[in-house]
C-alpha cells in the first residue's frame, strides 16, 4: 500500500507543480494546435489533398510538442537536488521515473489526444479516420513520452540538451509515426485500422516495461558524474 | 581454462600493445582481400543477365550494408559489457565504433543510391531497406552527438552504452515497421534457407562477394583497434605507460 501512496505522491507533486504554473502547462497544446493550423496556410486555399497529409501532420506536431517539454521533466529536479532525494528514497527509481512520466503524459500527452478529433475535422478527415487518429494518438503518445523521457534522463546533466534530445529520440520514434499515421490512413481509405493500432499497443507495452529501467539507470549515471 | 590472458587484455597498456601488433595484419589482409574481390568482381565475374554491369556495385554495397548493422550490434554488446562489468575497454569500444559504423552506413547508402539510379530510375526512393538504413545512420549520429556533449569521458561512454542498448532493441522494430510501410528492395540473395542448400548466385559472382565481405570486416577490425588506441592515449594521457610510450625512442 505504501508503494501506491508513494507513487501517488510523486504524481501528485508533478500535477501540483504544473497547477502552480498553468500557462506553462498549456504551452505544448498551443504549440501543437498552432503547427497544425499553420500548415493549411502553406498550401492552396481549400486544397483537396489536405486530408491525405492530415495524419502525418498531426503526428509530427504531436512529436514536436511532446519533445519540446520533455527536456524539463528531470531538469528542475536535477538542479534543485530533489532528483537525488528521489534516487535515495526506498521507492525503486524505475517506479518513480514511471510515475513522473505518467504525470507528464497526463499534462502534455492527454490534451493532444483530446484535441485531435477537432483538428482531424478541421483538416477534412472523415469520422472513421478521425477516430482512428485519436485512438492511435492515445496509444502512441505514452510511447513518445517514455522514450523521450529516456533521452531526457540521458541528457539531464548536460548544459545544452535542447536540440540533442530530439536528435537522440526522433529516429527511435519512427515506428510510432508509421503505425500511428498508418492507422488513420487505413481508416481514411475505408480499411480496418486494427492492425496498426495493435502494433502501437505492442510498442506501448514494450516501452512501458523496459524504458523505466533504462531511464532510471541513465539518471543514476548522470547523478554519479 | 586459464583466463588470465583475458584479464590482462582488459588493461589499457596491454591492450594497446596487443592492438599495435594486430592492427597492421588486419589492415594488410583486408587490403589484399578487398583488392582481390574488386579485381574478381569487376573483371572476372560475368555481367548479370538482367542488371548488366550495374550489379557489380554489390561488392561494396552489400558488405558495407551488412557490416553497418553488425557494428551496431557490436556496439550494444560492448555497451552491455561496459555497464555490467564497468570494463574501461568496452566503454572505449562503444565510443570508437560509432563513427566507423556511421561511415559504413554512409557508404552503403551512397552506393545504394548510385545503383538505384539506373535500376529504379531515381537516386532515392522511400523503400523499406533504404529508409531503415537511413534511420540507422541517425541512430549512429545520435550516439556520436551524445558522446561529444559530455565533458567526462566515462559518463559519456556509459550514456552512449545505454543509448546503444535501447537502440539495438529498436533497430528490429524500425526494420519491421518500415517493411510494413513499404518494400521495393530486392530480397536477400545470400541469406535464405534455400540459398544455403542451393546457391542462388553463381560461383564466379559469389566468391568475390564473400571475399569482400571478409575484407571489409577486417578493415572494420583494423579501424576499430586504431581508434581505440587513439582514445586510450587521450584518456590516459596522464598515466605512466603513455608517458613511457611517448618518451621511448622510435
Amino acid at each position: 500500500m505504501s508503494l501506491v501512496r508513494a507513487l501517488g505522491a510523486v504524481v501528485g507533486r508533478e500535477l501540483r507543480l504544473a497547477a502552480r504554473a498553468p500557462a506553462e502547462a498549456a504551452q505544448p497544446l498551443l504549440f501543437y494546435a498552432l503547427v497544425v493550423a499553420l500548415f493549411p496556410l502553406g498550401v492552396a486555399p481549400n486544397e483537396p489533398s489536405l486530408p491525405v497529409y492530415a495524419p502525418a501532420l498531426v503526428w509530427i506536431a504531436a512529436l514536436l510538442a511532446t519533445l519540446m517539454t520533455l527536456e524539463r521533466v528531470f531538469r528542475n529536479d536535477y538542479e534543485d537536488g530533489s532528483l537525488e532525494q528521489l534516487a535515495l528514497a526506498p521507492l525503486p527509481l524505475p517506479l518513480s521515473v514511471l510515475a513522473k512520466l505518467a504525470a507528464h503524459w497526463l499534462l502534455g500527452g492527454l490534451p493532444l489526444v483530446l484535441v485531435a478529433p477537432l483538428l482531424a475535422a478541421g483538416l477534412g478527415l472523415d469520422a472513421a479516420a478521425g477516430r482512428a487518429l485519436t485512438l492511435a494518438l492515445l496509444l502512441g503518445t505514452p510511447t513518445l513520452v517514455l522514450l523521450g523521457g529516456f533521452a531526457a534522463a540521458l541528457t539531464v546533466g548536460l548544459p545544452r540538451a535542447g536540440v540533442l534530445l530530439p536528435i537522440l529520440v526522433l529516429p527511435m520514434l519512427s515506428p510510432v509515426l508509421i503505425f500511428g499515421a498508418g492507422a488513420a490512413r487505413a481508416a481514411a481509405q475505408g480499411l480496418d485500422p486494427t492492425a496498426p493500432l495493435y502494433f502501437l499497443a505492442a510498442l506501448l507495452a514494450l516501452s512501458l516495461t523496459l524504458v523505466p529501467f533504462a531511464a532510471a539507470a541513465a539518471l543514476r549515471n548522470a547523478l554519479e558524474s | 581454462m586459464n583466463w588470465t590472458w583475458f584479464h590482462r587484455l582488459g588493461s589499457p597498456p596491454s591492450f594497446f600493445r596487443f592492438a599495435e601488433r594486430l592492427a597492421p595484419w588486419l589492415a594488410g589482409l583486408s587490403l589484399l582481400l578487398i583488392a582481390a574481390a574488386c579485381y574478381a568482381g569487376l573483371y572476372l565475374a560475368p555481367p548479370d543477365y538482367q542488371q548488366g554491369d550495374a550489379f557489380r556495385i554489390i561488392y561494396v554495397h552489400v558488405p558495407t550494408a551488412a557490416i553497418s548493422l553488425s557494428i551496431y550490434a557490436l556496439m550494444a554488446v560492448a555497451g552491455a559489457i561496459a555497464l555490467i562489468w564497468r570494463m574501461k575497454l568496452a566503454e572505449v569500444a562503444v565510443v570508437a565504433a560509432a563513427p566507423i559504423g556511421a561511415s559504413f552506413t554512409v557508404v552503403a547508402l551512397v552506393t545504394g543510391m548510385l545503383w538505384g539510379k539506373p535500376m529504379w530510375g531515381a537516386y532515392w526512393v522511400w523503400d523499406a531497406r533504404l529508409t531503415s538504413e537511413l534511420v540507422l545512420l541517425f541512430l549512429y549520429i545520435g550516439v556520436i552527438a551524445l558522446n561529444s556533449a559530455f565533458n567526462d569521458p566515462r559518463a559519456a561512454a556509459r550514456a552512449c552504452a545505454w543509448l546503444a542498448l535501447v537502440g539495438v532493441v529498436n533497430v528490429p522494430i524500425v526494420k519491421f515497421s518500415v517493411d510494413w510501410w513499404n518494400s521495393l528492395h530486392q530480397g536477400s540473395t545470400l541469406l535464405s534457407m534455400e540459398g544455403m542448400k542451393n546457391p542462388k548466385m553463381s560461383t564466379p559472382m559469389l566468391w568475390p562477394l564473400l571475399a569482400s565481405l571478409a575484407g571489409f570486416y577486417l578493415l572494420f577490425g583494423a579501424a576499430l583497434l586504431r581508434r581505440m588506441q587513439n582514445i586510450l592515449l587521450e584518456r590516459e594521457r596522464r598515466a605512466a605507460w603513455v608517458r613511457e610510450l611517448m618518451e621511448a625512442p622510435r
